[in-house]
């Protein structure tokens, strides 16, 4: 018999392993909308995803100007790939990119990360990119509740419910 | 759409349980709606609750960032006060629409 029973979302499981400006945010707005729901959530961050979480670096992300077909100049014409390479472009590109999210009041990575901690959402490293990068707990933010194996992570997503999103 | 009562006032609300005329909202029946959330409201609520009034009735968008920043109460008091879904409780209780905000 068909189950046509609907299991409304009740934990998330995000994971994020990359460190562009963009990859980081979509982890950090995904994990935040899911606390504001009631959902629980925990955050897991792996490879260069560390760099959000790493005190040195998370609130030096950049946006990749080249090799990113969604970039536009101002006023929508293609972004040329060479261009993208130049000193001090992706620079401006990044702050451009900050200026418009802070007008969203979108916060900086530590006081977003902060905000899902209030809210009771969890956050992770893992292990095997930690060591990896030679990173130890001290080197990560205060909301980093610890450095977790990838079965450690597993068991976290037990219960009827349960969601893995992977950015 | 439908109407209900709070308090001896009949409101319209809509299929959420949302008020849609924010003006007919009192104290009274926000400790009707709080109920029902299985909320008792507090002094400390009733400061979050007229903060969010006066953001939404200078047409300014909600978000928990924006509560942590009041000066009113941290986010995570904010969560404290109402369990589950804040911004969506919150604005339920102070006779508003539910918010349409991402963060």
């Amino acid at each position: 018999m068909e189950n046509k029973e609907k299991v409304p979302l009740q934990k998330v499981m995000i994971i994020c392993s990359k460190a562009a400006l963009e990859d980081v945010y979509a982890a950090l707005v995904m994990a935040n909308g899911a606390v504001m729901e009631g959902i629980e959530t925990k955050l897991f961050f792996t490879f260069f995803g560390l760099d959000a979480i790493t005190k040195k670096t998370m609130n030096k992300l950049h946006t990749a100007t080249v090799g990113n077909p969604g970039m536009r100049m101002p006023g929508g014409l293609p972004f040329p790939t060479m261009l993208g390479g130049l000193p001090g472009v992706e620079t401006g590109v990044t702050k451009m990119m900050k200026k418009e999210m802070e007008k969203l009041d979108m916060p900086p990575v530590d006081e977003f990360l902060e905000l899902i901690d209030a809210g009771g959402g969890e956050v992770f490293a893992c292990k095997l990119a930690a060591d990896m990068f030679k990173l130890k707990k001290e080197d990560f933010h205060e909301v980093v509740k610890g450095i977790i194996t990838v079965g450690d992570l597993y068991a976290m997503c037990d219960g009827p419910g349960t969601q893995i999103i992977f950015t | 759409m439908s109407t209900k009562t709070f308090a001896g006032i009949n409101v319209e609300v809509n299929e959420e349980g949302y008020m849609t005329d924010s003006s007919q909202w009192t104290k009274e029946i926000a400790k009707e709606i709080a109920k029902e959330e299985g909320i008792e409201l507090t002094d400390t609520h009733f400061d979050v609750i007229e903060f969010i009034r006066s953001k939404v009735a200078s047409g300014e968008t909600l978000t928990i960032r924006g509560i942590n920043k009041s000066g009113v109460v941290d986010a995570k008091t904010f969560y404290k006060l109402f369990p589950g879904a804040p911004l969506k409780k919150a604005t339920k209780i102070a006779g508003l629409q539910k918010p349409e905000s991402c963060i």
